[in-house]
């Protein structure tokens, strides 16, 4: 490994009023021209650590102890000035919305422009060149665009560039590609790669989601609860993690090769950052023993070049029996919903252009795409909440009128829908046992006992404490949210479930357990599915048939496990192709 | 009730499932008044609400008495001194407020659920309705305001009804639009969806599932009217066009005395500072509100 061009010691971040460590110990190094992913979920405190690293930290946090080089350069020690210089030039930041990180009242040429430190460069040839790394169109109109004529990935390339720009030794990326589509991100982050090869620059890259992580980092590195808990070369990390959460993280990831049904990890992660007294993952680890609550565990390591902070990082749980893989059916059930043709407008914009398929009853069909293909406008339209659509939609052998005001209570009964954005899915003034009673009440009048009744009976069915009846949306977290807003949909005895990425928007470890209790569901209830999502490793676990969408149209509809074997249209061979897969660690060349 | 139920679901069954665990009245009061500008913008106006409410019962010289000369300086009889008719100046700054502050307070009241209620109804339903309630409210927005004021009660006379119904009238507008934009917000929002896709009517939706997320800044927008109704009305009582002027009111006080601004200030001085005081005192109270209101947390990475 060449000379560590980031040496990272000791670093610790705490509360303002010392009261919590939200990260504590953190120590690693970076090789010129590396890439550490930092993988990690919400509040783990992986966003915390990328700012660190430009010697940066969030109101109210304050560093605490450690020391940060960069090139030589110890960034703690700088003036307020000092600092200044280095960022920008030492160290960049690439945010995870370009849109937001661009101002959208200056061309795009200006603001590179303004990226350059000196007048020698930074001319017109200097820009052009820079858009050229990104894979832009190296022409001078492509400089006079405004942000909002660029796409997503294109903006994510511009603030790239502008990263690159001074050709700096350290770049803090902190999930540049979240919000990209599968065949974006792949373009991205090969330009990432190339780009910090070619110019020998230290990366880290911070991203939630363990398949990008395999496609970009030679490195890994797991943090839990404001610690590191293992490090080291992504594929060993990955295919034998030796941390027992790595291991949970690794098991709640879907991964498109095998198509093994994920599983969840039990229990809550710790909200206030590390935990000084003992293991934070004890309580939530199968391996816990006495020693693991009386102290924080050390880094081992266990492999050349790959630690662990774990006291029995030699031993492996029994993992319980995976879940039963998905219902399979010789021939498939009579349909419960046929769409004919269906057609949708945005003005006179036709978004769909005739789209005909059918959910079988009892059946999990997968609805995928990029966004912008129409998955959710379809969605809509078959639960009734897109207002300009035309076609014929039949459901249970009859026809369904296409708004849902016109449509008969019962029929609003048996088609619920659940959003993807578990944070607005619920109205902010009323408790979560309050909106369950609410929709109970559009369709039957029941007794005030019985509607209790059938409150906690529907939240017990999504494993929430009935506590959560008194409580309000902003008292709980996403994945919670995300199991009230499935049991609301439940309380009505619905047969058909239509779930448009309600997955999204949530931490692997949650979203696996919102995917088993769904297939829980749908075992034991029987309840049809329409599953919209952008995932396709996701799909293969719990559905049967497989729609794929692209630009309006239904290009493929197929049994799942047929359409990934042996996709047809070019579209679903292409999703199937960019989408982040583990195996894609191993061909990760090394840096030397 | 059905046997299936754990015994741990049957026992928190008995605990109301809709009502609000954990947000006990006084300690949200509580925590509300823990803010700085809450407590300052309480204490100011719940200063000059005991000066109006308690003032009519301290006086201890009548406010409509002469008892003395014009714009006598303070003394032990009258602590503020006297006005133009040689009234006792702080018997009238005490009783004076009644009306004005009540005033503004039912003008402001109609004029926000007034102003409420068309808003949400055009933010909405949107399309044609929204057009005709907004384009309305533009033609009523496009006259200026004091002129409106002062045509109609030139016309009409000056009676409490009329004041507070025109009063009404000028603010319905400013709220509307603040509402309907706050309502196009919360519609687009998922829940607001929700309740369209299960099938609630319209009513039901903007009176249970908007108007409650619309509060907050319908709040915001009451203290600023209420604080512009006393300074509307208090400028129509300045202009004599009070109810029956020997009855004592402070925008009729700032009137009648600005001539003995050299003799006795106090006539002027004293209504004003309370008019001063309880603007700022309803404003402070109703940005602390707007702060605290705003649900925080949620957010997703």
């Amino acid at each position: 490994m060449s000379l560590s061009a980031v040496r990272v010691d000791g670093l610790r971040i705490v509360t303002a009023n010392l009261s919590h460590r939200l990260l504590d110990d953190i120590s690693f190094n970076i090789a010129s021209g590396e890439v550490l992913g930092v993988v990690g979920e919400s509040g783990s405190g992986k966003t915390t650590l990328g700012l660190a690293l430009l010697h940066h930290c969030r109101h109210g946090l304050a560093f605490g102890a450690g020391v940060i080089r960069v090139d030589g350069k110890n960034l703690c020690a700088e003036s307020t000035a000092g600092l200044r210089r280095a960022r920008g030039r030492l160290v960049c930041y690439v945010p995870q919305d370009p849109a937001s990180a661009l101002n959208p009242a200056l061309r795009v040429g200006t603001q590179l422009a303004e990226c350059f430190e000196s007048r020698v460069r930074g001319g017109n040839a200097d820009l052009l060149e820079l858009l050229a790394a990104v894979k832009l169109p190296p022409h001078p109109e492509f400089l006079d665009n405004f942000p909002h004529q660029l796409s997503g990935g294109q903006l994510q390339r511009i603030a790239i560039g502008m990263a690159f720009a001074n050709r700096p030794r350290l770049i803090v990326m902190d999930e540049p590609t979240t919000g990209l589509d599968v065949t974006t991100q792949a373009h991205v982050l090969d330009t990432v790669r190339r780009l910090c090869r070619v110019h020998g620059v230290a990366a880290l890259y911070v991203t939630h989601d363990m398949g990008v992580v395999a496609a970009i980092a030679q490195r890994v590195a797991v943090v839990y609860a404001g610690r590191i808990v293992e490090i080291g070369p992504t594929a060993r990390v990955l295919e034998d993690p030796a941390h027992p959460y790595t291991r949970a993280l690794v098991r709640a990831v879907p991964d498109l090769s095998t198509g093994n049904p994920v599983s969840g990890i039990p229990g809550q992660a710790p909200e206030f950052g590390a935990d000084e007294r003992c293991c934070a993952f004890a309580a939530r680890c199968a391996l816990a023993r006495r020693a693991c609550g009386e102290s924080v565990p050390a880094m081992v390591a266990v492999a050349p070049a790959h630690e662990v902070r774990c006291l029995r990082c030699e031993d492996r749980e029994t993992v319980p029996a995976q879940a039963p893989a998905p219902v399979a059916w010789s021939e498939r059930p009579p349909p419960l919903l046929v769409a004919q043709g269906v057609r949708a407008f945005y003005g006179r914009h036709e978004v769909l252009h005739g789209v005909s398929f059918s959910i079988g009853a009892g059946e999990c069909v997968a609805l995928v795409g990029e966004s912008g293909s129409g998955k959710t406008t379809l969605a809509r339209c078959l639960a009734g909440l897109h207002g300009e659509v035309a076609g014929a939609i039949e459901f249970g052998g009859e026809p369904l009128p296409l708004a849902a005001g016109a449509r008969s209570a019962a029929a609003r009964r048996r088609i619920q829908y659940i959003f993807q954005n578990p944070y607005q899915s619920f109205n902010p003034r009323r408790s979560i046992g309050a909106s369950l009673a609410t929709t109970l009440a559009q369709f039957e009048r029941s007794e005030r006992v019985e509607e209790r009744r059938r409150v906690l009976a529907a939240l017990d069915r999504v494993a929430l404490p009935a506590s959560i009846a008194g409580r309000y949306p902003r008292d709980l977290s996403g994945g919670q949210r995300q199991r009230a807003a499935i049991a609301r949909a439940l309380i009505t005895d619905p047969d058909l479930l239509i779930c448009d990425e309600i997955t999204s928007a949530l931490d692997v470890s949650v979203q696996a357990v919102i995917t088993e209790l769904l297939g829980e569901l749908q075992r034991e209830r029987g309840l049809a599915m329409l599953f919209v999502t952008h995932n396709l490793a996701l799909v293969r676990g719990i559905t049967q048939r497989l729609c794929v969408m692209q630009a309006g149209r239904l290009v493929e509809e197929g049994p799942t496990e047929d359409v990934m074997q042996r996709p047809q249209a070019a579209e679903t061979r292409r999703l199937l192709r960019d989408s982040p897969r583990f195996a894609a660690a191993r061909s990760t060349p090394a840096v030397c | 009730m059905a046997g299936n139920v754990s015994a741990a679901l049957r026992g928190a069954m008995r605990q109301p499932v809709t009502g609000a665990v954990g947000r006990g009245g006084w300690r949200t009061a509580l925590a509300f008044f823990a803010q700085p500008s809450a407590l300052v913008g309480g204490m100011l106006t719940a200063t000059v609400l005991i000066i109006v409410m308690a003032g009519p019962l301290v006086a201890w010289n009548s406010p409509v008495d002469f008892i003395g000369a014009p714009f006598e300086l303070p003394s032990a009889a009258t602590p503020l001194g006297t006005d133009i008719m040689g009234r006792d100046v702080l018997a009238r700054v005490l009783s004076g407020g009644t009306v004005i502050l009540s005033l503004s307070a039912i003008a402001t009241l109609l004029g926000v659920v007034t102003g409420g209620a068309l808003g949400l109804t055009a933010g909405y339903f949107k399309g044609t309705i929204d057009d005709l309630i907004m384009r309305l409210l533009d033609v009523l927005l496009a006259f200026p305001q004091t002129i409106l004021a002062l045509l109609f009660v030139s016309v009409l006379g000056s009676s409490f009804t009329i004041i507070a119904l025109l009063v009404a009238a000028i603010h319905a507008p400013q709220v509307a639009r603040v509402i309907r934009a706050a309502t196009l917000k919360v519609r687009g929002e998922d829940f607001v969806e929700y309740a369209r896709g299960i099938g609630t009517p319209s009513f039901w939706i903007i009176t249970r599932e908007i108007a409650p997320n619309v509060v907050g800044p319908l709040l915001v927008e009451a203290g600023l009217r209420f604080t512009y109704s006393i300074a509307l009305i208090a400028g129509l009582s300045f202009l004599g066009l009070a109810e029956n002027p020997p009855a004592p009111n402070w925008g009729l006080m700032l009137n009648e005395n600005l001539i003995g601004l050299p003799q006795n200030p106090w006539p002027v001085i004293a209504p004003v500072s309370l008019i001063a005081i309880l603007t700022v005192g309803v404003n402070l109270l109703t940005d602390a509100y707007a702060v605290w209101s705003t649900p925080r947390g949620g957010g997703g990475s």
